[in-house]
C-alpha cells in the first residue's frame, strides 16, 4: 500500500513537471463544437477551418516565442447542456486549454459560458452561436462571437420576403433557444414593415411525424413557410410534411437550414426557395475558400469562416498582449478585430505576428469580414441563397 | 359555403394522417394487449421489439435492394417483413426462455414482470443501436404518392390538395388483413381458442389439458409478428430512428388501456381515438370552419385547441380520464 501511494504520488508530481514544462511552450487551445447531434454535418469543415488557423501560427518564432499550439478537440452536441459542459470542463482541468473556440449552438454555447468558461476565467469565441439573447450575456468580458446575433439575420430575412413581394408567411422554428429568438426577431422586423405572421410555430426536433404541426401552420395559410431550424432534423422534416400535403411550396430559410443536406434531401422540389446564412464578398472569403480547398476542406461551408476566425482572434491576441492568460489577452480582442491597422486577411496570419511583433497595429478581416460591435459580437454580412434546379446558389450580399 | 373544399382540406391534414397513425397504434396496441391478456403484465419492452424488428426487416431489406430486387411501385420492405418477423420471434423467445420463464415459474406479481420487461426493454435498446446505431434510417422506396396535392388539384380543379402516400395505402390495407387474420385465429383455430382460454381462466384451462408453455410461445410468435408489422408500417410511413420508437409506447399504451387491456377489439378502437384525438386536437380548425361556414361566421383566430407542443399530453390526459371513469376501458378489458 505504502509503495503504491508513493508511485501515485511520484508519477503525479512528474506529470505534474512536464504540464509546468510545456505549459511555456506549447498553448492549447480548445474548439469545442457539436461533432454529433443536429448539426454534426456543418462541423467538420469548421473544426478544420479553425484548425487552419492554428497550422498557420503554431511555431511562429512571433508568436510568443516560438511555442506551439494544440488543438483540443471537444464534443458540444448541440442539445445537451450537460455534456457540453463537462467537455469544456475537462478541457479546462485536464487538457489545459488557454481559450476556447466555440461553442456552436445558442443554447449550449450559454451553458458552457455560465458554468465554465466565466467561473474559470477563460475566454470563449463562439463562430456559431447567434441567440439575441448572448448579447446581453454576463461574461465578464470574456465572451466574443464572429456570428452576429440573430436579431440582425431576423432583419435582413424579413427584407428578403418585402423584396419578393411575400407580405404573409407561417413560422415554424426548432424549439431551443436559437429557434426562439431567431423566430422572435424575424416576426418582429416583419410585422414592422408590414407583413402579416399567421402563425408562430415551434417543431421538436428528433420526432418522426410532423403533420401535426403542417397541420397547423397549412391552417393559418400564408404565400410561404418560414423554417427556423436545422437542416439535420426537424426542420427537413417539417419541409417533407409541407411538400407531402401540397401545403406549401415555398421556403424561407434561416442559416441553420441552408446546406448541402437540404439539396440533397429535396432537390428541385423546393426551387424557387429562398434563405439566408452568414457570409460576405469580401475578398477574404474567396481567399479562405481557395485556401481550405487546398488543405481538402468545404471552405464555402457555413461557419467554416467564422471558426477560422475565431481561432485566428484567440491566438493573435495571445501575441499581442504577450500573454496566454485570459484576463489579460481578452482586452485585446476588440482591439486586433477593429480598425485602426493593417487589414489580414485569411492566410496572412504570420504576416500579422510580424506586425505586431514589430510594435504596429492590425485590423483583422479575415474569412467574413469580422467587424466587432457591442459586447464583442459581428456587425452581421448575410449572403442569400435561392434554390435553383435542385441547387443552393448565393445570389447576393446583404 | 364550400363542403366539398373544406372536406378535402379535412381528409388532407386529419382524416388520411389519423387513419394511417391509428392503425399503426392499433397493430402495436394489439401485441401489448396480447402479452397483457395471456401472460398478464405490461410489457415495457415492446416498443423496442418494434424497433428491433424493423431493424431486421431494414437489414433484409438492404440486402434484397442490393440484390437488384424489388417490388415495382411498392417498397421493398413488404417483401422483406418475414425476414423481420422470423429474426424479433427468436429474440422474443429467447428473451422468455431465459428471462420470464424463469420469473413465471417463481410465479411472481405481476408489477415485478413489470420491472424485469423495463429491463428487457434497456438490453434490445443497446442491441438496436449497436446493430444499426441511433440515427434516422430511411429505407422506403417505390412510388411515394398513390395521388399527390398537386395531381389531385389539377383532377379536381378544387382548390384544396389532397395527398395519399402510398405507404398511408399499404399501412390500411395491412392493418386490415392482420387483424382479420388475428381474429380467425382467436376465433376458429384451435390453438387460438386454447390461447383465449388461457387468458379467461388459467387453472381451468390446465385442467382441460391445455399445455400453458405452448401458449405462451404461440402468443410471443404474433407478438413478434404484430410488433415487426407495426413497427414497418410506421417506419416506411414517417420515418425509423429507435428512440422514436421508444417514445411511441406512451401512446400505444393509451390506447391498449382506452380500449380495454386484454381485449384485442378495444386495442383497434383505442388506437383510432387515441390518433384522432392527438391529429383533431392540436389540429388548427380555422380553414376548414372557412370553406364550411357562412362568411360572416368565419373564424379569425386559428380555432386551434392545443399547440402542436402538447402532442404527447393528449394521450396522456386520455389516459388518466379513462383510469379515473372506466378503468377497464372501452371494451371492458382488465382492471389496470
Amino acid at each position: 500500500m505504502k509503495k503504491l501511494l508513493m508511485a501515485t504520488a511520484a508519477s503525479a508530481l512528474t506529470a505534474g513537471a512536464a504540464f509546468a514544462e510545456s505549459h511555456a511552450s506549447d498553448v492549447r487551445l480548445g474548439i469545442l463544437l457539436s461533432f454529433t447531434g443536429p448539426i454534426e454535418s456543418l462541423t467538420p469543415a469548421m473544426g478544420s477551418g479553425a484548425e487552419l488557423a492554428v497550422g498557420e501560427v503554431t511555431g511562429n518564432e512571433n508568436f510568443l516565442g516560438g511555442a506551439s499550439v494544440t488543438p483540443v478537440r471537444g464534443d458540444a452536441t448541440c442539445v445537451d447542456a450537460a455534456a457540453a459542459t463537462a467537455a469544456a470542463e475537462r478541457m479546462i482541468t485536464s487538457e489545459g486549454v488557454m481559450g476556447i473556440m466555440g461553442a456552436d449552438c445558442s443554447g449550449v454555447t450559454t451553458a458552457v459560458l455560465a458554468n465554465v468558461a466565466v467561473p474559470n476565467g477563460v475566454v470563449m469565441i463562439s463562430p456559431a452561436a447567434t441567440s439575441p439573447a448572448l448579447s446581453s450575456a454576463e461574461d465578464n468580458g470574456l465572451f466574443f462571437r464572429t456570428a452576429p446575433s440573430d436579431a440582425r439575420q431576423g432583419q435582413v430575412l424579413a427584407n428578403v420576403l418585402n423584396e419578393k413581394g411575400i407580405s404573409s408567411v407561417a413560422v415554424t422554428y426548432t424549439n431551443n433557444d436559437y429557434g426562439k429568438g431567431f423566430a422572435d426577431a424575424f416576426s418582429a422586423a416583419f410585422e414592422e414593415t408590414g407583413g402579416e405572421v399567421t402563425l408562430v410555430a415551434a417543431h421538436e426536433d428528433g420526432k418522426a411525424d410532423y403533420s401535426a404541426e403542417v397541420g397547423a401552420l397549412a391552417s393559418a395559410g400564408g404565400d410561404a413557410l418560414v423554417v427556423l431550424g436545422y437542416v439535420d432534423q426537424g426542420g427537413a422534416g417539417v419541409i417533407q410534411g409541407a411538400l407531402d400535403t401540397g401545403a406549401f411550396d415555398t421556403f424561407a430559410f434561416g442559416d441553420g437550414m441552408i446546406g448541402d443536406a437540404l439539396t440533397d434531401a429535396f432537390g428541385s422540389d423546393i426551387d424557387g426557395s429562398f434563405g439566408t446564412a452568414p457570409g460576405s464578398e469580401n475578398e477574404g472569403g474567396a481567399l479562405f475558400a481557395e485556401m481550405a480547398a487546398e488543405a481538402g476542406i468545404d471552405g464555402t461551408s457555413v461557419y467554416a469562416g467564422e471558426s477560422y476566425d475565431a481561432a485566428a482572434l484567440i491566438l493573435l491576441a495571445m501575441a499581442a498582449s504577450g500573454s496566454t492568460d485570459s484576463t489579460e489577452y481578452s482586452g485585446a480582442i476588440m482591439d486586433i478585430a477593429n480598425a485602426p491597422g493593417e487589414p489580414i486577411l485569411p492566410g496572412e496570419l504570420q504576416k500579422a505576428l510580424q506586425i505586431i511583433a514589430d510594435g504596429g497595429e492590425i485590423d483583422y478581416q479575415g474569412a467574413s469580414g469580422v467587424e466587432l460591435v457591442g459586447s464583442g459580437e459581428a456587425a452581421g454580412s448575410y449572403a442569400e441563397y435561392t434554390v435553383e434546379g435542385g441547387e443552393l446558389k448565393v445570389v447576393g450580399y446583404r | 359555403m364550400d363542403l366539398l373544399n373544406a372536406f378535402v382540406a379535412l381528409s388532407n391534414f386529419v382524416l388520411i394522417p389519423a387513419i394511417a397513425y391509428g392503425s399503426q397504434l392499433a397493430i402495436g396496441a394489439l401485441g401489448v394487449t396480447m402479452v397483457y391478456g395471456i401472460l398478464r403484465f405490461s410489457n415495457f419492452a415492446h416498443g423496442d421489439t418494434m424497433a428491433f424488428g424493423t431493424m431486421a426487416t431494414i437489414i433484409a431489406t438492404w440486402g434484397l435492394q442490393s440484390m437488384g430486387v424489388s417490388l415495382g411501385p411498392l417498397p421493398t420492405a413488404l417483401l422483406a417483413i418475414p425476414v423481420g418477423i422470423a429474426a424479433c420471434a427468436a429474440l422474443v423467445l429467447a428473451t422468455d426462455r431465459v428471462v420470464f420463464r424463469f420469473y413465471r415459474a417463481q410465479k411472481v406479481v405481476p408489477v415485478i414482470l413489470v420491472i424485469v420487461s423495463i429491463g428487457v426493454m434497456f438490453i434490445y435498446n443497446g442491441i438496436t443501436r449497436i446493430i444499426l446505431g441511433p440515427d434516422d434510417q430511411r429505407f422506403a422506396d417505390g412510388e411515394r404518392f398513390i395521388i399527390s396535392a398537386r395531381d389531385f388539384k389539377e383532377m379536381t380543379g378544387l382548390e384544396e390538395g389532397l395527398a395519399i402516400r402510398t405507404t398511408q395505402g399499404i399501412t390500411l390495407v395491412t392493418a386490415v388483413i392482420v387483424v382479420a387474420l388475428l381474429f380467425w385465429f382467436l376465433n376458429r383455430t384451435r390453438t387460438g381458442k386454447s390461447m383465449r382460454a388461457y387468458s379467461d381462466n388459467e387453472d381451468l384451462a390446465l385442467l382441460s389439458g391445455i399445455d400453458p408453455e405452448r401458449v405462451v410461445r404461440v402468443t410471443w410468435l404474433i407478438v413478434a409478428a404484430l410488433a415487426t408489422i407495426a413497427g414497418v408500417l410506421y417506419g416506411l410511413d414517417k420515418s425509423y430512428k429507435p428512440f422514436t420508437y421508444f417514445q411511441l409506447l406512451l401512446p400505444i399504451f393509451a390506447a391498449a388501456i382506452v380500449g380495454g387491456l386484454g381485449s384485442p377489439l378495444g386495442a383497434i378502437a383505442g388506437g383510432f381515438v387515441i390518433a384522432f384525438s392527438e391529429v383533431a386536437i392540436t389540429y388548427a380548425w380555422k380553414k376548414v370552419l372557412e370553406y364550411s361556414l357562412p362568411e360572416s361566421l368565419a373564424p379569425e383566430g386559428l380555432v386551434q385547441l392545443l399547440s402542436t407542443d402538447y402532442k404527447f399530453a393528449v394521450s396522456f390526459v386520455i389516459l388518466v380520464i379513462v383510469l379515473l371513469f372506466r378503468p377497464t376501458g372501452l371494451f371492458r378489458g382488465k382492471a389496470v
